[in-house]
């Protein structure tokens, strides 16, 4: 198994399955910010059963970073080996007549998508660390000392979204998250080996949810951005 | 028609190598590819310059030997033929082209256009075979039932002529098209059964060996292949190397 991991197909699931597991953890996040669109309340009580439940924190959060990190690292891995490969570049090569653009640059797209993740963790998550593990209030209030406050959740949620530099940069991160899965999505498949026999129908399964996934984050921010 | 011609030239391995122009007059557009380089060589020969190192053999798609990289793409401009089968009606009067060797490091300059690709051989020494007892006892190879989609699909992907087009246009070097069409025209047959795992096994050990890039599934290679063979041989490549190692 050790020799089946450090062999370039080896390193390539590793990094579909990695692939897999931020897939499905987009579904779930884009889940819970969907219901922001018609119920503060409804996206309050997800957002706070997420932040405190300790099987999603104490379980599930390392995993997800753990699985960010390593499809990042293994990412870069992988092209730094492939540019080794490769040695004196052609005079003249026509990459455009077969193969994509989203295709030919991964690293590019998840390099941006990797810079979202920054702000977004800024925005967000150390925030959130910070009110919950540092300061200790883990109420979920807006005013910890004022039991009836109401979650502060959908406030913040509200508040990040005002700026229209933000909003910019969000839309930029997840265009270039639908054009690394417009890629990724099917390539993950081709890597586990579940494509043959089956192209056409992973096909249009990834350029779905390629679409569709990013589109509603993007839906979600415009949303916030211009009703408040 | 009047060419230009843009080659490259590189006396030996160790040789820095450069792209050299050449002027090329009355070429017929009936001409193939590689008679239009007969003619440029000739006409060096006349100067007595060095001629242009190029592979070919069988000069009917079949051999696998040619490998020109021909204005940016492996082959040339058409679909599902090698660089013999191009003919210069492809080409307009005037055209500047570009002629280059397949770019990797698992395949090295010998010579100007000619590249070394023993590595294909070594993967398919690793692993590309059956074992066959040929003691006067071997059961005719008709006498065992396959499925005819089987067959069929293990005989597309044993049209491989191992050209190495594939590794050529990918960006990562990669030559899991050529080992996934080797590995799946077994898989798929009772015949490969048997030393199925040690095989897929091998036969990718040898492919890293040789320093062959990772695929990152542009798909290049499948458009640029001559004989059309399916980016579906590596998914099952994989998954017989899953098999294998679990």
């Amino acid at each position: 198994m050790a020799n089946f991991f450090s062999s370039s197909i080896g390193r390539k699931i590793a990094m579909a399955l990695s692939a897999f597991f931020l897939m499905s953890f987009l579904i779930i996040h884009l889940s819970v910010n969907l219901t922001s669109l018609f119920s503060a309340d409804i996206f309050n009580e997800f957002s706070h059963f997420m932040g405190t439940n300790p099987l999603v924190q104490y379980a599930l959060q390392p995993v997800l970073i753990f699985g960010v990190v390593f499809h990042f690292v293994m990412g870069f891995v992988l092209e730094i080996q492939n540019r080794k490969a490769v040695g004196v570049k052609y005079a003249k090569n026509l990459g455009n007549s077969n193969s994509s653009w989203m295709s030919r640059n991964m690293l590019l797209s998840g390099a941006v998508i990797l810079a979202f993740l920054v702000l977004h963790f800024i925005d967000f998550w150390i925030p959130e660390m910070n009110v919950k593990y540092v300061q200790g209030d883990m109420s979920g209030l807006l005013d910890p000392n004022v039991a009836d406050s109401g979650f502060r959740y959908y406030e913040e949620l509200v508040h990040k979204f005002e700026s229209p530099l933000r909003v910019g940069f969000y839309v930029l991160g997840f265009v270039l998250l639908s054009l690394h899965l417009l890629h990724g999505f099917n390539s993950a498949f081709q890597s586990m080996g579940l494509t043959a026999g089956r192209k056409k129908m992973w096909k249009n399964i990834g350029a779905f949810y390629s679409v569709v996934i990013p589109l509603g984050f993007i839906v979600i921010a415009l949303f916030h951005h211009f009703n408040h | 028609m009047k060419l230009t011609l843009k080659i490259w030239r590189q006396k030996d391995a160790n040789d820095k190598g450069r792209i050299v122009d050449y002027e090329l007059d009355n070429v017929s557009p009936d001409m193939s590819f590689l008679e239009m380089l007969d003619i440029l060589n000739q006409q060096l020969i006349d100067n007595r310059e060095e001629p242009v190192a190029f592979d070919h053999d069988c000069r009917e798609g079949i051999c696998g030997t040619c490998s020109l990289f021909i204005n940016g793409r492996a082959h040339g401009p058409d679909r599902e033929i090698t660089a013999c089968q191009l003919h210069m009606r492809s080409f307009n009067d005037g055209d500047t082209i570009y002629i280059e060797p397949w770019r990797a490091k698992a395949f090295p300059i010998v010579k100007d256009l000619i590249v070394d690709r023993s590595a294909f051989d070594r993967i398919q020494q690793a692993g590309g075979f059956i074992s066959v007892n040929t003691s006067g006892n071997t059961q005719d190879a008709n006498a065992i039932p396959i499925a005819k989609e089987a067959a069929d699909t293990a005989m597309d992907a044993a049209t491989c002529i191992g050209c190495g087009a594939c590794v050529a246009t990918c960006k990562n070097s990669s030559a899991m098209l050529f080992v996934g069409a080797k590995v799946s025209q077994y898989a798929l047959l009772p015949q490969g059964q048997v030393e199925a795992a040690d095989r897929v096994k091998n036969m990718v050990a040898q492919m890293d060996l040789e320093g062959f890039g990772n695929c990152t599934n542009t798909g290049a290679c499948e458009v640029e292949c001559p004989k059309g063979i399916s980016l579906e041989n590596i998914a099952r490549m994989n998954r017989e190397l899953i098999k294998a190692a679990f």
